[in-house]
């Protein structure tokens, strides 16, 4: 599921920004959005300012913001835009591009994303313990579960997680994951 | 009033206290839940940020359970995150036909198919509008007085589908915190975002969200959630966020079924009290004020 990490978009896959395009397309720059947004104080690009760069095309500056990683997907722009634009959409649609593309600055968020998804992959459900476990092992940084360790420990003694070993099992939602790989191949 | 229930994956595991609470409460309150059989993960925000399809796919396959086993019986979702997808894709499905009809593709090998006859509907919507404060009251066996609660809505249960209560200043809590004879807690942070899954994977920015928030719950004895990474968030790191920014953060946070599974003197046990990550010290001491003694005769004599 995780695609090699690349540095730059592909430049055969600049098209899928024409969806992203067409879903702003009546931005009036008023700048709601980012006046709404709660992760804009950590942001380097505000998403009025992403906006624009989508429709003048700007791929490569898109690609180099962290902005759209930083969406924490809480909907007020959404709710707010005067022209009622499907702005967290928007930000999910960037998030897809630099999944498919492996693209390293994001790759902090986009492993998180795919060993999440691999845990769903092999159970139909996300056995939380196993995630964490393919989430450090894809991002191959020995100190990275430290951060977590504390957290984890209480969570243990709780009883909350269980194993930390990705398990074999029956793999429910194959047939469902296929189809879903294919249709967005050749749609 | 049966409804189908849809735990989700963390009520399975780091929020196993929101399924045992939210069971409890429902019982208590005379409404009837069934786990929908075989459900699968909704996908969470992760399927959003690799695969459109993935992400209505995904929580379809659970619509089209509920559709097949029982139509027209309510999903009840406890979780914020399960809730919006199930609720985007039950949107998609009966507004968008292509977009329907591709989901259905992916359900086809297992026989299954989607048509968006059932509803979707968080356990705040249904504690809120199928039972109301007065349920809560009448049921009342203990008085939370001298309780100040803050309640914390966060984002999904309201955004960007105000299905019901208003988005910006949601206000529904507050008739069930006072049925239990709590105070509300007046604040601005209720609908502001936690910051979801930043605590994973940009956790600077995490702690600076959860940090306002926590502060602006000054003067509260409690915060209530009603989604279980809302309540992670705001529980598991207020000893760093303290420490950060140079003062006492502490304080407990509940589910809402917890508080008021406790004022209508359900069993500690039953509630997953001991379950929480953050109780702060002398708060259960406070949260366990005695029976009411003539409700407590009534019951026995029941
Ligand atoms: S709020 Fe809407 S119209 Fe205004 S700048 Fe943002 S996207 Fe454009
Ligand atoms: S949905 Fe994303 S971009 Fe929009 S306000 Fe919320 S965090 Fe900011």
């Amino acid at each position: 599921m995780i695609p090699e990490e690349r540095p730059f978009v592909a430049p055969d896959k600049y098209h899928e920004l024409e969806g992203v395009q067409k879903m702003l397309a009546a931005c009036i720059q008023c700048g709601t959005c980012s006046g709404s947004c709660p992760n804009a104080f950590a942001m380097d690009v505000t998403p009025r300012t992403l906006w624009r760069m989508v429709l003048r095309g700007e791929k490569e500056a898109i690609f180099a913001t962290r902005t759209f990683i930083l969406c924490s997907s809480c909907y007020s722009c959404t709710l707010r835009c005067p022209r009622g634009l499907p702005l967290t959409e928007a930000m999910g649609a960037l998030k897809q591009i630099a999944s498919r593309e492996g693209l390293a600055p994001y790759k902090a968020s986009t492993r998180f994303y795919a060993s999440f998804l691999d845990s769903v992959r092999r159970h139909g459900r996300v056995r939380e313990g196993e995630m964490m476990s393919l989430y450090f092992m894809s991002m191959k940084n020995p100190l990275l579960p430290l951060q977590f360790a504390s957290l984890g420990m209480k969570l243990m003694l709780k009883g909350k997680v269980g194993a930390p070993f990705p398990t074999r099992g029956k793999r429910p939602l194959e047939a469902l994951f296929n189809k879903v790989m294919q249709l967005e191949k050749n749609p | 009033m049966k409804y189908f229930y849809y735990p989700g994956c963390s009520l399975e595991g780091t929020a196993q206290e929101y399924s045992l609470s939210t069971t409890a409460l429902l019982a208590a309150l005379g409404g009837e839940i069934e786990e929908l059989p075989d459900w699968n993960c909704c996908g969470a925000t992760a399927a959003e940020s690799v695969s459109r399809l993935l992400c209505l796919a995904l929580p379809a396959r659970n619509l089209a359970l509920a559709e097949k086993a029982v139509p027209g019986q309510d999903i009840l979702v406890p979780c914020s995150a399960c809730y919006l997808n199930m609720r985007r894709a039950w949107d998609k499905v009966r507004h968008d036909p292509a977009t329907r009809s591709q989901i259905n593709q992916t359900l086809e090998e297992e026989g299954l198919a989607v048509s968006g006859s059932t509803k979707v509907r968080h356990l705040l919507d249904v504690l809120c509008l199928d039972f109301g404060a007065d349920a809560v009251f009448k049921r009342l066996q203990r008085s939370l007085a001298g309780l100040v609660v803050a309640p914390y809505y966060g984002c999904q249960c309201l955004r960007p589908y105000p299905v019901f209560d208003d988005p910006e200043a949601p206000s529904c809590m507050e008739p069930l915190i006072q049925a239990t004879g709590a105070k509300v807690h007046p604040w601005s942070m209720g609908a502001v975002c936690c910051g979801a899954s930043h605590m994973t994977t940009k956790k600077e920015v995490g702690l600076a969200l959860v940090g306002e928030i926590l502060d602006d719950a000054k003067g509260a004895d409690v915060i209530v959630t009603v989604c279980p990474m809302c309540q992670m968030n705001l529980e598991a790191h207020q000893k760093k966020i303290s420490r950060q920014r140079g003062k006492d953060l502490s304080i407990s946070i509940l589910y809402l079924p917890q508080l008021l599974g406790m004022a209508l003197g359900l069993p500690e046990k039953d509630l997953g009290l001991k379950l929480n990550l953050g109780i702060a010290p002398g708060f259960m001491e406070k949260l366990r004020s005695p029976l009411m003694a003539s409700k407590t005769k009534k019951a026995d004599a029941a």
